[in-house]
């Protein structure tokens, strides 16, 4: 049986003040908090066993290599990855991202194509961007609708045989939209085209199957997923792994050095140069662990609950709009309401307690699509309540009456 | 009237308030009643850089003091900027540069004081001052 006030207990951040009010945190597809036991994860690290990885003959080395190793490999489990060694340690979706955008550039020539979304973050830009000037390849761009919902048909029109990379996050970080990646895997794969998919947003509310979904490239944070920041996954098809060349260079990514040459590592150590967050390695495991005791199917159910409450009670006030309206969406309402800033929106909010996310949110393009400077955002996790979504309501309904 | 004289006259009138509440809301009220600036100001090269919010500042010198105005898509940027304004506009460049911004804290507005604020005030006064700097440069020549 689901309790949010037993769930509620294992998070310690839960019971601040904030402003003099208790802390509604409502922030979390930015970063979601951590419950103790990820806490004590890497207190625990630090007080036992820490040491370095992967080189030592001591037991302190031997056991921190265990623990990191493990984690991997509950990673891979969650993940339904085929081999461990296709799950490389990153320290975010950044790093993950621009580890492979690295990696094309000694692949594509002038002339191909990389398609991105339209609703992607800056991080799912930028580099390719980069990889753009570098290679002469085009960025082509997969349009989206008023509802920010990706369209199919516009997509297949621009994929072709000259389509070599697709880039698409699982879902949106502005809007919460999930977008139909198994469709878009394939259809770019039927063209040859190897596939990036962006699950920084949605790993803390669906657990994606990778076997199933066949991509070539798939990137996460653990922050969003309770676990610690500074440490990320980037499954990587074995293929791949074997074509890419290494990124950094460093310790632990060769196999042996000579100043003629240096051979590399297998994977995944070629792509893992120097001392990893060893810590956040093993607390990105325990962060796993404790979202699957929970379970993802009722994490799912309740948090679908929240935003349906959420979106109904926000709908109630006069002249909110909110942005992100399809038909399958995470838990986040992105929403402005006519003829206020979503900044002084967001700082009257902030001054009851209640942590909300204004501005951009690193996605400039989807701002210019709906013409507007940036919009207030709330986005909730399997620990908020419906009491907090309440205290949100008023709080921006308090806001309304003191900014018009 | 000097700078150190507003800046009292400021902390009395934002000492008569209980609560955040009533100081945000003179702070809008203020927004509210700051002079709208002339669209054709309203260019890239007055922006100020580091807001969440768009900040607009212009700067003229009439005779030997500075006059600023401004303006901000947001409402609580804009009581911000009204307050800088009531203090900084219409004064010398040498007094600007040398006047400090304590007054912030005591008016109870520290949080903005932040520079990982995104409402750019600390932004604001460093461009306030630039712009004392480069007339004060004028002036002397």
């Amino acid at each position: 049986m689901y309790s949010v006030e037993k769930i509620r207990e294992d998070f310690p951040i839960l019971k601040r003040k904030v402003n003099g009010y208790p802390l509604i945190y409502l922030d979390n597809a930015a970063t979601s908090q951590k419950p103790q036991l990820v806490i004590d994860c890497i207190v625990d690290y630090y007080s036992n066993y820490n040491a370095n990885i992967h080189r030592g003959v001591h037991t302190l080395s031997q056991e921190a290599t265990d623990a990191y190793e493990i984690a991997r490999k509950k990673i891979q489990k969650h993940f339904n990855i085929k081999n461990s060694h296709e799950v490389i340690f990153t320290s975010g979706t950044t790093h993950g991202i621009n580890l492979v955008a690295n990696g094309f550039s000694e692949i594509l020539l002038k002339g191909d194509e990389i398609l991105v979304s339209a609703m992607e973050h800056h991080s799912n830009i930028v580099p390719w961007q980069m990889l753009c000037e570098r290679t002469g390849a085009i960025l082509k761009v997969i349009p989206m609708n008023q509802e920010g919902v990706l369209v199919l048909s516009e997509y297949e029109a621009i994929l072709s045989e000259k389509t070599k990379l697709v880039f698409v996050n699982h879902v949106s970080n502005a809007l919460g939209t999930i977008n139909p990646i198994s469709e878009i895997i394939k259809k770019a794969q039927d063209k040859g085209a190897a596939v990036l998919i962006d699950g920084a947003q949605s790993c803390s509310h669906i657990k994606p199957d990778l076997q199933k979904l066949n991509v070539d490239f798939y990137v996460t944070s653990a922050h969003k997923m309770c676990g610690p920041t500074g440490v990320g996954m980037l499954y990587m098809n074995e293929k791949w792994g074997n074509i890419l060349p290494p990124y950094q260079g460093g310790g632990e990514m060769i196999k042996e050095v000579t100043f003629k040459k240096t051979t590399y590592a297998d994977l995944p150590h070629k792509f893992e140069a120097g001392t990893p967050n060893i810590s956040g390695g093993i607390a990105f495991g325990s962060a796993i662990d404790y979202l699957n005791n929970i379970g993802f199917a009722e994490i799912e159910k309740y948090e679908m609950a929240l935003l349906s409450y959420a979106t109904n009670e926000l709908l109630k006030i006069d002249d909110l709009t909110i942005y992100g309206t399809g038909p399958d969406k995470t838990s986040v309402v992105s929403f402005n309401i006519d003829g206020i800033h979503p900044y002084d929106i967001g700082t009257i909010v902030d001054k009851l307690g209640i942590a909300v996310r204004t501005g951009h949110h690193c996605t400039q393009p989807i701002m210019a699509f709906y013409k507007i400077p940036g919009t207030v955002r709330a986005s909730f996790a399997f620990y908020n309540t419906k009491e907090e979504i309440d205290a949100l309501v008023s709080a921006v309904k308090k806001a309304q009456m003191m900014l018009t | 009237m000097k700078i150190e004289a507003i800046q009292e006259d400021l902390i009395d009138e934002f000492s008569m308030f209980d609560d955040w509440m009533q100081r945000y809301e003179y702070m809008i009220d203020l927004g509210k009643s700051l002079p709208i600036i002339d669209e054709s100001l309203k260019t890239e090269d007055r922006l100020i850089k580091g807001c969440q919010s768009k900040v607009w500042l212009n700067a003229e010198l009439k005779g030997n003091q500075v006059v600023f105005t401004a303006d901000s898509d947001a409402i609580i940027t804009k009581g911000i900027i009204a307050i800088l304004i009531r203090v900084f506009s219409n004064q010398k460049p040498e007094d600007i540069l040398v006047a400090n911004t304590n007054f912030i804290d005591e008016i109870g507005l520290k949080e903005h004081l932040s520079p990982t604020r995104a409402n750019g005030l600390v932004s604001m006064i460093k461009q306030l001052k630039l712009y004392a700097m480069a007339y004060q440069a004028q002036l002397k020549n």
